[in-house]
């Protein structure tokens, strides 16, 4: 295992207010490290701050490269891919084009200025691989809710990212659609480092590799899902008595 | 369709649109009604550009006729310069000048006495400044209303500096052009063949803005269009690619606006400004913003109701402009390009839903 990517002291301000307090995390290849806390607790404000939509202090470094200060579709570049809360695909586009966008972002001019021959190998691959096989020229906008997160992380594997960071990756997910998410989680993350920012916390103590639990903008805790459950810190603020999060399990199915 | 979208069906649009133009046109329209088809033409180019732009990239090109005014001041320039040359030799001053009482030429008229500098001029001057404007907003991430305000401001505050500029003819722009590029204007056969300058023209661009649709890129642009923030969040520079789109569509204005002036005689701050812009944008939105015929026609059937009515009713036009735009946002956003689509789709429509479940 080897760290991908190594964030020290994140802190966010919004204008006064500090949505994210000081965050040291690191993300390993091989890892599906999920980072939970309760609602406001800093998540998506951290990765916005990594994927350079968000002003931050401290330090992002990949590959012994510091990534504060730059744009986002530099940072992007260099193999850092992130997914929304809200799947954000390409709704008019084809589940292909769709794909073939994300492959090209090392396009040249002149091949950009032409049409497209045939699809390149690892799209098809990796069509086969998020289950859209046969969905190649549906338009993605009538994809079923599940399907345009899966063409979401799609896009990223076709873009060659090495760190994924996917924002509630199964909200709104059937039992079965999480299951086949939370597979192709640890697929991917083989030869990658995957970060899922997840309230779901079933679906966290299946296939948590390792977690981080943050909250009012701070790391509370970190570990594997039993050292992490069993911190009375954590319980407090989070997990509280051992019914609790299956009536949030009920809540947000 | 559907047809159209197919490697023949591209062929054939195109032949059928080639017959159309060089073939039934010359043969059953007067040469003044000729005339009046080759300036819709110049509109319908300048059309084109407003789908790529807004159409495909959902930019709101409010001010094309900076682009399309830049087009035509600089070929009504090396007209004016060439008459005048015919008329009293080199260094000769134009005779609106000579009116205004100016008697020596302004160092900035004289490149344009070159025809091949007029036509690069023409070809580089408004795109390039297409591409630094482009620049400058799209990398600060202006967009929407407010880009679509920006350039409307821009097309009046250029309408406004011309009216200013009395080397430039002033409120009453350039006109009197008795050549072009050697052939007299008043004859017939010369205007005909400025039509044909102008049909050919519109077949061209027309070409250029299919293979941008059809590349790479128009995925890409259609992308940028419907998701800025992801298409960065992939590694793209999205103001790139918005910048080729744009200066695309000020290119295609300007050589509309470069035909323009011969076949009309006449270009003012009044035919560039922030009114004839919005009829541009308002050709585009009736004829369907996203097809590439779509703005085309729409360009076409604009101008000519507006003639049409406008010499029947001179006053009505206007309200029967804006009825139009009211019943085709109402009713048919898509504009007169999506009627076939629509007609297919509205007794399928349940079975699509389900095909996508």
């Amino acid at each position: 295992m080897s760290t991908a990517l190594t964030c020290k002291d994140i802190r966010v301000d919004f204008d006064g207010f500090t949505a994210v307090d000081g965050v040291d995390l690191e993300l390993d290849r091989g890892e599906v490290h999920f980072l939970i806390g309760p609602n406001g607790a800093g998540k998506t404000t951290l990765v916005d701050a990594i994927t350079g939509l968000a002003k931050y202090t401290g330090s992002v470094v990949k590959d012994g490269e510091e990534l504060r200060g730059k744009k986002v579709h530099h940072i992007a570049r260099r193999g850092i891919g992130r997914t929304f809360q809200t799947a954000t695909v390409f709704e008019s586009l084809t589940v292909a084009q769709n794909l073939d966008i994300a492959a090209g972002a090392g396009r040249s001019p002149w091949s950009l200025l032409r049409r497209r021959k045939h699809l390149p190998e690892n799209v098809v691959a990796t069509m086969e691989r998020i289950g859209l096989g046969d969905a190649a020229e549906t338009p993605a906008g009538i994809l079923a809710h599940g399907q345009k997160q899966w063409l979401e992380i799609g896009m990223l594997l076709v873009g060659d990212a090495d760190v994924l960071l996917l924002d509630e990756p199964i909200a709104g997910m059937g039992h079965d659609e999480r299951e086949t998410t939370g597979r192709l989680l640890h697929d991917i993350a083989a030869d990658r480092a995957v970060a899922v920012v997840e309230h779901d916390m079933d679906f966290m103590r299946a296939f948590a590799s390792r977690v981080t639990v943050l909250h009012a903008g701070a790391v509370l805790a970190s570990g594997s899902v039993d050292e992490v459950s069993g911190d009375p810190r954590v319980q407090e603020v989070y997990l509280g008595t051992a019914h609790e999060p299956e009536a949030l399990d009920a809540a947000t199915a | 369709m559907k047809f159209f979208s197919t490697r023949a069906g591209t062929w054939t649009g195109f032949a059928a649109a080639a017959l159309v133009l060089f073939g039934l046109a010359p043969l059953v329209l007067s040469g003044f009604r000729l005339g009046l088809l080759a300036q819709f033409l110049c509109y319908a180019i300048v059309a084109v550009g407003i789908g790529l732009a807004w159409g495909r990239g959902g930019m709101l090109t409010l001010g094309q006729g900076v682009f399309f005014g830049m087009g035509a001041y600089l070929m009504a320039m090396h007209l004016k310069m060439a008459d005048a040359e015919f008329r009293g030799g080199p260094g000769a001053v134009p005779d609106f000048m000579e009116l205004a009482g100016i008697r020596e030429l302004p160092g900035y008229w004289v490149p344009f006495t070159s025809p091949v500098f007029t036509i690069a001029a023409i070809l580089l001057l408004p795109t390039g400044f297409a591409v630094l404007l482009g620049f400058a907003v799209f990398k600060r991430r202006v967009k929407g209303a407010y880009f679509a305000i920006l350039s409307q401001a821009l097309a009046g505050a250029f309408a406004i500096l011309l009216i200013g500029q009395q080397t430039l003819g002033g409120f009453n722009g350039l006109s009197r052009f008795r050549y072009f590029f050697g052939f007299n204007l008043a004859d017939p056969v010369n205007q005909q063949m400025l039509y044909f300058i102008a049909a050919g023209a519109l077949l061209v661009v027309m070409a250029v803005a299919l293979q941008l649709r059809r590349s790479r890129y128009g995925e890409l642009l259609v992308a940028v269009r419907d998701g800025e923030e992801r298409v960065r969040f992939l590694g793209y520079d999205a103001a790139n690619i918005k910048v080729v789109a744009y200066a695309a569509a000020a290119l295609f204005a300007s050589i509309a606006g470069a035909i323009f002036v011969p076949v009309v005689g006449i270009i003012s701050p009044a035919s560039i400004g922030i009114i004839p812009s919005i009829m541009f944008i308002l050709g585009v939105a009736i004829g369907g913003r996203a097809s590439l015929a779509g703005p085309v026609i729409g360009a076409l059937a604009v101008a000519w109701a507006q003639t049409a009515l406008s010499e029947q009713f001179p006053s009505a036009w206007t309200y029967a402009q804006g009825l139009l735009f009211i019943a085709v946002i109402a009713l048919l956003p898509g504009g007169i390009a999506s009627v076939g689509a629509l007609a297919r789709r509205l007794p399928s429509k349940p079975t699509a839903v389900e095909a996508a479940a």
